[in-house]
């Protein structure tokens, strides 16, 4: 393996030769959403200046070359996260579309009794649909407990998986969980849950919110064993306005769509109407075709820096943040507080921490803090990052937030860590 | 447009923030009013004593906050209270949000505004609420 060159690599980004405030741009908000390379916008242009055209429907040159090159992407993403067919692929807005998705479509299957089961740590995307389903459907919604003692700090935030054995029962319909949480910065067993879900009730569904996973580590929808995975373009290079939902064919085949309209049937008279196939069935309307390409841009584009090698880079960054947080005896850190090199996992994302670190300094107000940031150009996230259940069993109003991509640098690091002594100087 | 951190968080915001004026609740309020800034979590709550002389409009004899959230929703609440002690209820009403950030005298970032118009908002709406019960209990 080549050295991993991160000037090269913030070559492809030029916002990142932005100045705020007078001073170099510092990226650390990627848990939001990341940077675009020039080669994804250079795709997006070319795109509209080249092919633009409506797909599967006009039966001109130009039509047939855009709706070849969404189909392609819709098959790129299938090889990336390792599923079966490109019918198994579904584009949608983002991850909150894809799950709205599935609670919309899997709804008729539910009734009163019925169990939802998702973890403390979730997503207001992966929280409220449940929530307001189970509201109208009077179905249960149980929550498993994410690990919040404060004095077991290496753990704080890890998601016990073995609960599964007991949360999991014959009423469990739906059991939807994120890989990688975007507030603690833990990424949970989900391969594990999986098999205890499947072993348990071979009748209920497992969801994983890729939202933050898909687009730092390599994953592949065979050995995670689930069902659904829902997640965002935006986050992993691409533009905004592009996520997907892969689903098992079997499983999507049985699913009523969840929107109607054009593209999403096949014959339709004035009594009935019949649908397309997968996964054109779920794509009502005209949908994000230069997004839906660009995705694909994007997916080339992480490829050949190396899903593995954006992965290590990362953790090394997070080690380092992490140790240099240390130093501070009035920082808190909402995570575990190193990462867990001894773990033998085949596939380390499975069970450590990464790169999204979620922290407050002595009683100084998250927004305080990242406005401070902000003087500095260092562009953190500060607030309850749509989780705020887990606000409340953290017992804060919020948290400021750092999370890396594959082109920070330590440098950066060092800068925030500036910040933060600055943040304590104006409030000492 | 370059600023610093130092400009809005100057001396006199910081100085609001760690020795809050008016603090607290007053006593037989006839003015009480709560809100939250969904966004930050900030959280005021003021109330307020009138003087109600007979032939005068009533105007702010005492006015105290409380609440928690960051140094700007907290220090302009502070300022707030000690710019309305006396203040007509009129006149109060008539003050624009403008002239509440202006009166911080630091600079803002768009979404960090609200913060810093929380108080003024929950004074507004408690009044608001003081002569709608009013009205209603003529």
């Amino acid at each position: 393996m080549a050295a991993y060159n991160v000037d090269k690599i913030r070559e492809d980004f030029q916002i990142l030769n932005v100045k705020v405030h007078g001073k170099p741009l510092v990226y650390l908000d990627n848990a939001a959403t990341s940077q675009k390379p020039k080669q994804v916008i250079d795709a997006e242009k070319e795109y509209y200046e080249t092919i633009n055209s409506n797909i599967h429907r006009g039966v001109h040159k130009l039509s047939e070359d855009a709706s070849a090159g969404y189909e392609e992407a819709h098959e790129k993403v299938a090889d990336f996260i390792g599923a079966k067919e490109f019918e198994e692929i579904i584009f949608t807005r983002n991850a909150t579309e894809s799950l709205n998705l599935l609670a919309y479509s899997l709804c008729n299957s539910l009734k009163e009794g019925d169990e939802i089961l998702i973890t403390q740590a979730e997503h207001h995307a992966n929280f409220v649909p449940w929530q307001q389903l189970a509201k109208q459907k009077r179905l249960k919604l149980k929550f498993a407990k994410v690990n919040l003692d404060s004095k077991d700090k290496e753990n704080f935030g890890t998601l016990d998986v073995s609960q599964f054995n007991e949360l999991v029962t014959s009423k469990t319909k739906i059991v939807s969980v994120t890989q990688m949480g975007n507030v603690l910065g833990t990424t949970n067993d989900v391969r594990e849950i999986g098999r205890i879900v499947h072993e348990n009730n071979p009748s209920a569904l497992f969801i994983v919110d890729g939202a933050q996973s898909v687009a730092h580590s390599k994953i592949d929808v065979k050995k995670l064993d689930c069902d659904f995975l829902t997640f965002s373009g935006h986050k992993m290079l691409a533009p905004t306005g592009i996520g997907v939902l892969y689903g098992k064919k079997n499983l999507l085949e049985q699913m009523r769509p969840f929107m109607y309209g054009g593209d999403m049937i096949r014959k339709v008279t004035f009594d009935d109407t019949s649908y397309n196939d997968l996964p054109w069935k779920f794509e009502a309307g005209t949908p994000n075709i230069a997004g839906g390409i660009t995705l694909g841009t994007a997916i080339d584009y992480l490829l050949k820096v190396g899903m593995e090698n954006i992965f290590a880079h990362e953790q090394e960054l997070t080690e380092y943040a992490l140790k240099r947080l240390a130093e501070f005896d009035d920082v808190t850190i909402y995570g575990p507080s190193k990462i867990d090199n001894n773990k033998n996992n085949e596939n380390k994302i499975l069970n450590d921490r990464t790169g999204i670190i979620s922290f407050n300094i002595d009683k100084i107000h998250a927004h305080d803090v990242a406005s401070i940031f902000d003087q500095h150009g260092i562009a953190i996230r500060g607030g309850h990052h749509c989780a705020m259940p887990l606000m409340g069993l953290l017992d804060v109003a919020g948290t400021a937030r750092i999370s890396f991509y594959l082109y920070n640098k330590k440098e950066e690091v060092d800068k925030a860590i500036d910040a933060i002594e600055h943040v304590k100087k104006i409030f000492a | 447009m370059e600023f610093f951190a130092e400009d809005m968080y100057r001396e006199n915001i910081m100085d609001h923030f760690k020795n809050p004026r008016n603090h607290g609740v007053v006593e037989n309020p006839d003015i009480g009013f709560a809100d939250n800034n969904p966004l930050c979590g900030d959280e005021i709550g003021i109330t307020v004593k009138l003087n109600k002389d007979k032939n005068e409009k009533p105007t702010i004899a005492e006015i105290k906050f409380n609440g928690k959230g960051c140094a700007i929703s907290q220090a302009s609440a502070s300022m707030l209270t000690e710019q309305v002690v006396g203040m007509r209820l009129e006149d109060v009403k008539k003050m624009k949000t403008d002239e509440v950030i202006k009166n911080l005298g630091i600079p803002l970032q768009p979404i960090r505004v609200k913060c810093a118009i929380l108080g003024f908002k929950v004074l507004e709406a408690g009044i608001f609420l003081y002569e709608g019960k009013k009205v209603s209990g003529k």
